[in-house]
């Protein structure tokens, strides 16, 4: 028996978007949730004010400070490092055993929980180095957390560079650093981007790696000493001691919208940068 | 083994692999100053890897290995102190598949000459005029030359792409095959270009079309399965061919 191929079409298609808006929905509702518990907490007084009472009352304004803090760090640490590895791996090295060990290396780094990276850090930077409970600590092992998703896009993002700019760039007589920094590095600039806004994805969100490295002081941190509570982990805390939800959710609210934010702002930027390359 | 001062090119007992495949074969020709030089050849007779040698743009590829010399101008480009990187310079290429990089049509012309040093707009202005002009682009380009180089035809990038190379002032020229995704009206604007090139520059063409390398150059050399069968006057190769396989290949019995 044949079937009949626009029914068959028919079918596939109506399969697919309920897969589709199955997931959609899931999205929805967890936004939605967040929303409808966390926004009214939402005033600038909630942004701007010290927490009180454990977090029970007052704002976030600590944590709002310790979050932009620690991941700000953990990027600028992050990204010249996993630029300049990927950059290394596929211009100015051949494939060897040498680039698979590293490739292999960078995979299994991916593949280790947090909360045994963020004991990690803690024996490192919190003990052996001395570096405490701290921003520092905290932004020194989140660095080491997002290292592989940069190495892995950015090196995506070179790979995917037509040959024949470097082809074009070297008959010219650049050099290939000047074809790397010139052609090459502009062009994968969009895949690059991709890669940092998910590891500042990664950075807003993660708790375990933080608890064991940057402390949980509710105070607003100002040297890369000082012990920093972010949103994420402040949200654990109170929600885990229940403290109070509705300021949980008050700080869920801002975290969701802080990524939601930063990702339109990376697209924007993304869209410009295309245009103006092509 | 010094150079021939006549000669521009002269290369000797030239043999070339890619890992167990020989590419070249002891090739030994010189190249006149101000002249168009021919090469060709069925395909893998080993044309384009002379073209590739002479810029060392084979550099580039893994697991290749050569013998033999290259002299330019009294000079060893196959030395391992050559720089490579001011011979490509001196020696630009163009490629048989337009490759425009991705920015503005000023920015494709302006960009390789400004990164070997040359300062100021004015100046910078004149290249990319005087090389589009050249390349006859110039009428074609010269109210949009801030638009993406991405966003011109075909035959317009590969004019576009020999106006790069002519905009580093080099000394020679090197042609892979520059018309053969190219319209015969884009072909006979390019084959133009050269011929009033050549008082300027030495010019290697490469090309598939035995007809192009009749009417375009000047001497040539037939390769085959990566031998040198024939070197001489286009004319006279094209007329009186001294070896057989020249003249099957030339009247189209094979290749």
């Amino acid at each position: 028996m044949r079937l009949d191929p626009h029914l068959t079409q028919r079918l596939v298609k109506t399969l697919l978007w309920t897969l589709t808006g199955f997931t959609l929905l899931i999205l929805i509702l967890i936004i939605a949730d967040i929303a409808v518990k966390g926004l009214p907490q939402v005033t600038p007084a909630f942004l701007s004010q010290d927490s009180t009472d454990m977090g029970r009352a007052g704002g976030i304004f600590p944590t709002i400070v310790a979050t932009a803090y620690i991941t700000l760090l953990a990027i600028v640490l992050a990204s010249p490092l996993g630029v300049g590895t990927a950059i290394y791996l596929t211009e100015y090295t051949r494939e060897g055993w040498a680039t698979r060990i590293i490739r292999f290396g960078s995979e299994c780094l991916a593949g280790v929980p947090s909360i045994i990276l963020g004991l990690f850090g803690f024996v490192l930077f919190v003990l052996k180095l001395g570096f405490g409970w701290s921003v520092l600590s905290g932004g020194l092992t989140l660095a080491i957390m997002v290292l592989p998703i940069i190495i892995r896009t950015s090196e995506e993002a070179i790979k995917a560079v037509p040959q024949d700019y470097r082809t074009a760039c070297y008959s010219l007589g650049m050099s290939q650093w000047q074809t790397v920094t010139r052609i090459v590095l502009p062009s994968a600039l969009p895949g690059i981007t991709t890669g940092i806004m998910l590891s500042v994805g990664r950075s807003l969100g993660e708790t375990a790696v933080l608890l064991f490295t940057a402390g949980a002081a509710l105070r607003t941190p100002v040297s890369v000493f000082d012990s920093g509570r972010t949103m994420a982990v402040h949200f654990y805390i109170l929600a885990r001691e229940g403290l109070s939800m509705p300021n949980a959710y008050g700080t869920a609210a801002v975290l969701v919208i802080s990524i939601l934010l930063i990702n339109i702002a990376a697209y924007t930027l993304m869209q410009r940068l295309m245009k103006r390359y092509s | 083994m010094t150079a021939d001062p006549q000669d521009k090119i002269r290369i000797l007992d030239l043999s070339f692999f890619y890992g167990g495949f020989q590419a070249l074969d002891g090739v030994t020709l010189s190249i006149q100053p101000h002249e168009i030089f021919g090469l060709m050849g069925p395909s893998k007779s080993g044309k384009s890897t002379l073209l590739r040698v002479l810029n060392r743009m084979c550099d580039l590829l893994a697991g290749v290995r050569m013998t033999g010399e290259v002299w330019m101008d009294g000079e060893d480009i196959l030395a391992p102190d050559c720089d490579v990187v001011g011979l490509r310079r001196r020696v630009g290429l163009v490629l048989s598949r337009p490759t425009p990089l991705p920015r503005s049509i000023y920015e494709n012309l302006a960009l390789a000459p400004r990164l070997a040093g040359k300062k100021g707009r004015d100046a910078l202005d004149e290249v990319v005029e005087t090389s589009l002009r050249a390349a006859q682009l110039w009428g074609e380009v010269k109210d949009r030359l801030r638009d993406s180089a991405l966003k011109l035809s075909g035959g317009q990038q590969q004019r576009l792409c020999l106006a790069r190379t002519l905009a580093m002032e080099p000394e020679v020229i090197l042609l892979d095959e520059p018309t053969s995704g190219l319209d015969p009206i884009s072909t006979a604007k390019i084959e133009a270009t050269l011929l009033q090139l050549k008082n300027d520059y030495t010019i290697v063409l490469v090309s598939n079309n035995t007809k192009q390398i009749a009417r375009a150059t000047d001497r040539v050399a037939f390769l085959l399965m990566s031998h040198i069968i024939e070197i001489g006057d286009t004319r006279q190769v094209f007329t009186v061919p001294a070896d057989q396989k020249t003249d099957d290949y030339i009247s189209g019995r094979f290749g």
